[in-house]
């Protein structure tokens, strides 16, 4: 890997945004939460797709007005549907996600969208359940299996079966684009670990080496880790960050062996959680929302009392956050897509619960504010 | 030979609303397949939703001729049969 690492951010200021939005899919529906520039105030609108489960949605940044959104229903199979005015109109992919004829193999939904490098207007890439990667060349109208990772001899050996992973199925999430180079990407399964391409997709190698796999006899393993949510740091693709099932990771290349960064973490909370959100602006700063994996993995809030914790310094240290959320007696999980930040300067961070909350903090984390409530089960907050 | 096939609500949206709609079937012993076929060329994507991409019919999806299920899409379609795809309610 002879790829120059990238100058940490400078901390240059950036441009105030004059308003944000939250796409919050959910499993019956898509909402959205709009703001002005000051974010006091939030205006809920929705829902769309009603009584769809709406696993991830996600807007186009080269164009700033494509949006997909992964849907299937209970009993229907499942789709991915497009906008390209920003959400007042959606059209249904003609050639949704789906295995080859004749495979086997059965697309039961499509759970990670993933636009494509800048320089490849149009192109996203899709991770389904069971674990497979879907491109598309045209805004999301057709897709196709990438058959360098579909095919790859190695891959039932990364994925195990189709019928391993977690409860809700395996799945193939954390798809990363290098902004530097389109043909540099990383995937990580849930489970099976992270792998890397370096050439557009043709070829995946694991990158594992590390990260603990306390689940497996033979806990030093190549791949068949279970990463929850692996993130490029703010600035630096060089600088990754992963909440992993065994723990919290960071990777900075060329180094291949993942960093253990939970040390700085309170024993009682312990490390295991679903989301890992780095800064907008500091490659240094990530927050992650810890919960209980202990005896029978409850996967709540440790002890019923929701945080967020953040780092400064690259996973050193972790600080409590959660002035502002309840006390006690809150009994919710944040799952690996329901946490994100928006592009203001003072980080606006987010994150929606399975009890159907969304909260926000426009301090960076050090009070929190709901911003919304009684909405369904929350899979995937996006801010745009 | 053409089949009345009942369209249930979540797939209405593929049909402009129809509950019911006509398919014409061009083979002189059509199949359940021929009959999906022919659905999905007057209602692209259709299909899809009640098949899988191995050509299955989906886990809560159930498929009446006549009176009978018939999950089989090799299945042949007796002249005038009436076909009722249903969307088995279940789940929360």
């Amino acid at each position: 890997m002879a790829r120059t690492a990238a100058k940490l951010p400078t901390g240059k200021r950036v441009v105030a945004p004059k308003r944000a939005r939250l796409l919050i899919a959910t499993r019956k529906g898509l909402w959205t939460l709009a703001t002005d520039g000051a974010r006091r105030t939030w205006k809920l609108a929705g829902p769309q797709f009603l009584g769809n489960i709406v696993h991830h949605a996600m807007l186009d940044p080269r164009d700033g007005k494509t949006l997909l959104a992964a849907a299937r229903t209970g009993h229907l199979g499942p789709t991915v549907f497009r906008s390209t005015d920003n959400g007042k109109t959606w059209k249904e992919a003609t050639t949704p996600p789906a295995f080859d004829a004749g495979s086997g193999r059965v697309v039961d939904h499509t759970f990670w969208l993933t636009p494509g490098h800048a320089s490849q207007p149009g192109v996203w890439f899709a991770g389904t359940s069971p674990q497979a990667l879907f491109r598309s060349d045209d805004g999301g109208a057709n897709w196709k299996g990438v058959a360098g990772f579909n095919n790859h001899p190695q891959r039932k050996a990364w994925c195990g079966g189709d019928q391993d992973g977690t409860p809700d199925g395996p799945k193939l999430h954390s798809i990363l684009v290098d902004p530097r180079d389109a043909a540099h990407m990383y995937l990580s399964m849930s489970s099976g670990g992270t792998f890397e391409s370096l050439d557009g997709g043709a070829d995946w190698q694991p990158l594992n080496q590390g990260v603990r796999a306390d689940f497996q006899p033979n806990p030093d393993l190549e791949f068949g880790h279970d990463p929850h949510c692996v993130r490029f740091a703010a600035g630096n693709p060089d600088r990754l960050y992963q909440q992993n099932h065994c723990g919290l990771f960071r990777l900075d290349r060329p180094e291949t062996r993942w960093q253990d960064i939970g040390g700085g973490m309170p024993k009682s909370v312990g490390y295991v959680g679903f989301p890992m959100v780095p800064h907008p602006h500091d490659a240094n700063t990530a927050w992650i929302f810890p919960m209980d994996g202990t005896d029978v993995w409850p996967r709540i809030s440790p002890g019923g009392k929701p945080a967020a914790y953040r780092t400064r310094d690259g996973g050193k240290t972790w600080k409590r956050q959660a002035e502002g959320l309840p006390k006690t007696q809150a009994w919710w999980t944040v799952k690996r897509q329901a946490m994100t930040v928006d592009n203001f300067q003072a980080a606006g961070v987010y994150f929606g619960t399975t009890s159907g909350e969304v909260w926000g903090s426009r301090d960076e984390g050090r009070s929190w504010k709901c911003l919304a409530a009684h909405l369904p089960h929350i899979y995937a907050i996006e801010a745009v | 030979m053409k089949f009345r096939v009942a369209i249930p609500s979540p797939l209405r949206s593929y049909c402009d609303g129809a509950a019911t709609i006509t398919i014409a079937c061009a083979p002189s012993s059509p199949t359940l397949g021929d009959l999906l076929a022919g659905l999905e060329s007057a209602h692209p994507g259709i299909r899809f939703r009640i098949l899988d991409e191995q050509g299955k019919l989906r886990p809560h999806i159930k498929v009446f001729i006549n009176a009978d299920v018939e999950r089989n899409t090799a299945a042949s379609l007796p002249r005038n049969a009436e076909v009722m795809i249903v969307a088995a309610l279940s789940g929360g």
